[in-house]
């Protein structure tokens, strides 16, 4: 009870006063909200936002995936040794990662150097998307690495071979077995990654330029450039809104895939 | 009559099995991981078209290895595996067109009961109402008529082996391969299940390979047994054979009760010492396997060891030893007695009649047989 006091405090109390402003002022207005689809530059921040939310958790999927399976297939020792490599980017702090990223980056880093050498001089990374966009997937893999490993550990591989057994292919096996069934794990990852992504403010700022803003730097700019705390707050309710649409909806969809995970540790459950 | 071989994957859209089922014979067969003994140790044996086979034997003595090198999940270190006289070794399990059945049941959860039963038709391209028509039947066939929308989870464990089996009979595999199918069950499902099984084996007249360390579950179910031992086959016949006419000491102990006298002195002629007392060993008595110089010891079941009071009321002809009664049970349909027998005071066990109440823990008796139930076996 304490611990939902504090919450309803430092949370619920901001975020209803922020609703408030963004409908009341100057005065009881929807004002706030039609600025933002037709002032220009909110809209293209908005999909530049989601589409950069998009290939991160692509690229975090592809990657993902292979190294959650990966761990489920290694011995204890290996496994421990890339489960601290997921780790340590949550151990270390988020600035010296992204520092890390810059440097790496910038004009005259290793990755333009590399670029260079290979015949592309002019390749530089920070200050573009591109740059924004591998440097979150790198800090928000772990995240999509996690949920997906515990869904992954869970599946029976006795089931891959039962259905080798029944006349599939390994592959055949995998899509028609393992796929389904690692579906919940994808839906956490892929909701996790998207809706951090979403809200990401470091990264860009470090990274990306004024130019080519996501929608955290841009509500940034509202509050402390503009002091337009009324628009800032009509942003951050249809960021808010947004993300909560997206959870609720791989709540309901995530619904069926964890009866399914019953099921699949019910069966397991009756062996011994 | 000529054999009529079944064509492994095409096979899978005709509507009936062919009658006879495959044959199945290894050759050889090794798997070696490296150890130091290996797994499965030059198994040869061949299992005939719609015969019922156990491999028995304790764990880690090769036999459930064996079976998956007939699926295929294991490849071969040495030797071969044909189907009807066509090499197997190349193939990959998919291809090989054997159902299975697992310890737990590998039932995909995330599909119905229809749907997983219909797995292997779809995966080999039958028509829709064919499908739908087959599926309807074998759930017939196993009892499981009107559960056709569940999902695994919401059956129970009889059910979920039921379903599992229907699974891996709905296409006519060429053999259905069974992995422990009973273990994870309890005894009264148990027991149903084996009638199951059994039927289903009549009805569907394929060849079943079954694995099992349980000795009761393989001769109720089997037409034979090979019994595994340390990645050999120790001995292979029918539950009758291999009961009343073990060649080792080993198969005499893995399946059913037995007194077991070890032997100090060597066969001579067709007498042997123990305890000082000459006991009669005809060479009838002993397994072809076994030669009256390799014997190590004369094995008798509980049921054929006789109590008597004392040696006048032995008949002549008989094998006697002088016992000690440790224990009495009564068991409802028999009483079990525990004995130490011979002045070695080795554990035996024999069976009285369940009204027989004369005896106590204690009392001096003797125990007796006839030579022709006893059996002399090799280490």
């Amino acid at each position: 009870m304490p611990a939902l006091a504090l919450l309803s405090v430092i949370l619920l109390v901001p975020l209803f006063s922020s609703l408030v402003r963004s409908l009341s002022s100057p005065t009881w207005t929807l004002d706030n909200y039609a600025h933002l689809f037709t002032d220009g530059v909110t809209l293209t921040v908005l999909g530049r936002t989601a589409t950069t939310a998009l290939i991160v958790t692509a690229v975090a999927l592809l990657l993902g995936y292979p190294y959650a399976y990966l761990l489920t297939r290694v011995g204890p020792r290996a496994r421990a040794v890339l489960l601290v490599v997921v780790l340590v980017p949550f151990w270390t702090s988020v600035m010296a990662r992204n520092f890390a990223w810059l440097v790496l980056l910038q004009r005259g880093g290793p990755v333009s150097e590399a670029f260079a050498f290979l015949g592309m001089p002019d390749v530089v990374l920070s200050g573009t998307t591109s740059g924004v966009t591998i440097a979150m997937s790198q800090v928000l893999l772990p995240f999509m690495v996690l949920p997906l490993y515990s869904s992954l550990g869970g599946i029976d591989r006795r089931l891959l071979l039962a259905a080798r057994g029944l006349g599939s292919s390994p592959i055949v096996a995998f899509w028609k077995i393992y796929w389904p069934l690692s579906r919940g794990g994808v839906v956490a990852g892929v909701i996790l990654v998207f809706t951090l992504s979403l809200g990401f403010y470091v990264t860009p700022a470090l990274i990306g330029s004024p130019q080519q803003s996501l929608v955290a730097q841009l509500l940034n700019q509202r509050t402390t450039q503009l002091l337009d705390f009324a628009g800032a707050s009509a942003l951050g309710i249809v960021v808010l809104v947004v993300t909560l649409l997206l959870v609720a909806w791989a709540n309901r969809f995530g619904g069926t895939i964890s009866a399914i995970g019953v099921v699949a540790t019910s069966g397991e459950g009756t062996k011994r | 009559m000529t054999t009529t071989a079944p064509s492994e994957t095409g096979d899978a859209t005709t509507t009936s099995a062919s009658p006879r089922g495959t044959q199945i014979r290894l050759d050889g067969v090794t798997k070696d991981y490296g150890l130091s003994i290996p797994a499965v140790d030059r198994v040869t044996l061949s299992i005939e078209p719609g015969e019922f086979m156990t491999f028995l034997g304790p764990s880690g003595s090769g036999k459930t290895t064996t079976l998956n090198l007939i699926a295929g999940f294991e490849t071969l270190s040495a030797g071969s595996i044909a189907f009807d006289r066509r090499d197997v070794g190349g193939l990959p399990p998919h291809r090989r067109n054997l159902g299975m059945l697992f310890q737990n049941y590998a039932l995909f959860p995330h599909m119905t009961v229809a749907q997983n039963v219909a797995y292997p038709l779809r995966e080999r391209r039958v028509s829709k109402s064919e499908i739908t028509r087959r599926v309807g039947d074998v759930l017939e066939l196993v009892q499981l008529t009107g559960r056709d929308n569940h999902y695994p989870s919401q059956l129970s464990g009889g059910q979920q082996q039921r379903v599992a089996l229907a699974r891996a009979i709905v296409f006519d595999p060429s053999a259905l391969l069974l992995d422990e199918p009973l273990g994870a069950l309890d005894r009264n499902l148990r027991a149903a299940l084996q009638a199951e099984i059994r039927r289903i084996h009549r009805e569907v007249g394929s060849t079943f390979v079954f694995v099992t360390h349980d000795q009761e579950e393989a001769m109720n179910l089997s037409d034979r047994i090979a019994l595994f031992r340390d990645g050999r086959i120790e001995q292979v016949g029918t539950p009758e054979q291999l009961y009343r006419h073990p060649d080792t000491l080993f198969a005499a102990r893995f399946l059913g009760d037995s007194n077991v006298f070890e032997l100090d002195e060597r066969v001579v002629g067709d007498r042997v010492g123990w305890d000082g007392r000459a006991w009669s060993v005809a060479p009838s008595t002993t397994s072809t396997a076994v030669s009256g110089e390799s014997a190590t010891a004369i094995v008798v079941r509980p049921e054929d060891l006789t109590i008597a009071a004392s040696d006048a009321d032995v008949p002549t002809g008989a094998n006697a030893v002088s016992a000690v009664v440790r224990d009495v049970e009564f068991m409802g349909a028999y009483r079990a007695v525990t004995l130490g027998l011979g002045a070695a005071d080795v554990t035996g066990t024999a069976r009285l009649d369940a009204l027989d109440a004369r005896l106590g823990p204690g009392d001096r008796v003797v125990a007796w047989w006839s030579p022709a139930r006893q059996r002399l076996v090799a280490a």
